[in-house]
């Protein structure tokens, strides 16, 4: 059983990772990834959010009505994202104007809200618990790396300490203004779910269907 | 009941007994869920609204030191505040009044007072109603004589409301810094008001023409001015053209008539 738990944990990290697999929760990961420090708030908040939602949502999944789960599950939802808002504008101030929407949004989040349909409504409380911090550190560790990328080379920096210093500043490296802005996620992100497949091959889909040759006229 | 000895007893019981699809149980699961979790987050929310009060009074304190070009990060923020004299303006006289004890005045509860405001029929900062009386800070240098005024402006932009400051040297005509410390304006387009880059661009620029005399010249357009008003133009935000009219309107509405231009007036004749 700890291995079956243990695998839970981890399979979310890469071989069912919920970005570069399932390509769930991009809008946030292109986002909030122009630094590691917001991207590592934002990371600590969906994996709060999805283990204590599929906690909650599995410990009432045999008296949750069918014909009102969805609305259950986003009232659940709601109402832990609300939480984590009203804490980090208590205890983070600037980093909650930096993420600003973004908090709000994780209630949208396809992770939190799959998750707890797919998962949480069919299994016990426990793994339920673990499969949110897998699927959460899952989605972590992909704005992690997204902003590692973004920071380093869009600003020079990483957690805000300047690792490679900029022209602007009297240094000698002209920082990719391009990787501040969001549309960079979409590539970098697109590079890393290449590097996923290529390093791990039954990740990549069967086509749909295989283009016809022509017949020669 | 006692020919049904395994029936649960009491309503709450028997309700979560029900099968789950019953229209009881769904009615109860769903007020049941609603009024814990709104006691929750009302519980969070209420508890944490302190921390969040004081965090927010700092930041506005941040916003003003930026604004003035005195702040610099891991300062002891209050501290440095405290040499800033907050005085109440009188917007019809632009003069200071004693009416008020500038430390517990509230701008936003005298905009909401219709003992201390006026409503607005022409608005173009979308604001409502407009207090009489503002609070405003003074700088002063280090021979105590007056360096800066920094000034509240608000208005409408996009989505939201912007509340900032603009700091203003001694003469009540030049601009040193603008600020914005709260609005809710799309992030990457309308946010980049916060941008230091197009912050900077407000530095050394002009309210007035002729010394402060002429009339209100000060815009946030798009496209290059001409030579004649490179001094009061601000280039407008890139992909952000309703929040640079928001806030071209509320700069040119309190740098205006209706808001401190009476008490810059005074300011460049040495009235105040």
């Amino acid at each position: 059983m700890p291995q079956v738990k243990r695998e839970m944990l981890i399979d979310p990290l890469v071989d069912n990772n919920p970005i570069t697999l399932q390509v769930l929760g991009i809008c946030s990961a292109l986002a909030v990834t122009s630094s590691l420090q917001v991207s590592l708030v934002m990371a600590i908040a969906v994996t709060f959010v999805t283990a204590f939602s599929n906690l909650f949502i599995s410990l009432l999944r045999n008296q949750i009505p069918s014909s009102i789960r969805i609305i259950v599950q986003m009232v659940i939802i709601a109402s832990l994202v609300i939480l984590v808002d009203q804490v980090l504008k208590a205890f983070a101030y600037e980093i909650s104007k930096t993420l600003s929407v973004f908090v709000g949004l994780i209630i949208t989040n396809c992770i939190v809200m799959g998750r707890a349909e797919a998962f949480a409504m069919k299994n016990p409380p426990l793994p339920s618990f673990i499969d949110g911090i897998g699927n959460g550190m899952g989605y972590g560790l992909i704005l992690l790396l997204v902003g590692f990328i973004r920071e380093l080379f869009g600003s020079g920096s990483l957690f805000g300490i300047t690792v490679l210093p900029t022209v602007n500043n009297g240094g000698w490296y002209v920082p990719n203004g391009m990787l501040l802005l969001p549309p960079s996620a979409f590539f970098v992100i697109g590079l890393i779910i290449w590097a996923f497949r290529t390093w791990k091959p039954q990740q990549v889909e069967k086509r749909e269907f295989t283009i016809q040759t022509a017949e020669a006229h | 009941m006692s020919d049904m000895p395994d029936a649960p007893k009491g309503p709450i019981a028997r309700l979560l007994a029900a099968p789950p699809d019953s229209v009881g149980k769904t009615l109860f699961i769903a007020v049941a869920l609603c009024l814990f979790c709104s006691m929750v987050v009302s519980v969070a929310a209420v508890s944490l609204r302190p921390v969040q009060e004081t965090n927010r009074l700092l930041d506005k304190q941040r916003n003003i030191l930026q604004v003035a070009g005195r702040y610099e990060p891991g300062m002891n923020i209050p501290e440095a505040f405290a040499s800033f004299e907050p005085r109440i303006v009188d917007l019809e006289s632009g003069t200071f009044t004693d009416q008020f004890d500038p430390a517990s005045f509230d701008d936003a509860a005298a905009a909401a007072d219709p003992e201390l405001s006026i409503a607005l029929t022409d608005d173009p900062a979308g604001i409502g109603r407009r207090a009489n009386y503002r609070t405003i800070y003074l700088v002063k240098d280090d021979n105590g004589d007056l360096d800066k005024v920094i000034l509240p402006i608000q208005g409408y932009g996009l989505w939201s409301t912007l509340y900032g400051f603009i700091a203003l040297e001694e003469n009540g005509n030049d601009i040193y810094g603008l600020q914005f410390y709260q609005h809710g304006e799309t992030p990457g387009l309308g946010a980049e008001v916060d941008n230091p880059r197009w912050i900077a661009l407000w530095s050394g620029k002009k309210l007035r023409g002729d010394e402060g005399e002429g009339s209100l010249k000060i815009t946030v357009a798009k496209g290059v001015p001409s030579p004649d008003m490179a001094d009061f133009h601000i280039d407008a935000l890139a992909g952000a053209t309703l929040t640079s009219v928001g806030v071209d309107n509320l700069v040119r509405y309190w740098m205006g008539e209706d808001g401190f231009a009476p008490f810059l007036e005074n300011l460049r004749n040495g009235g105040v």
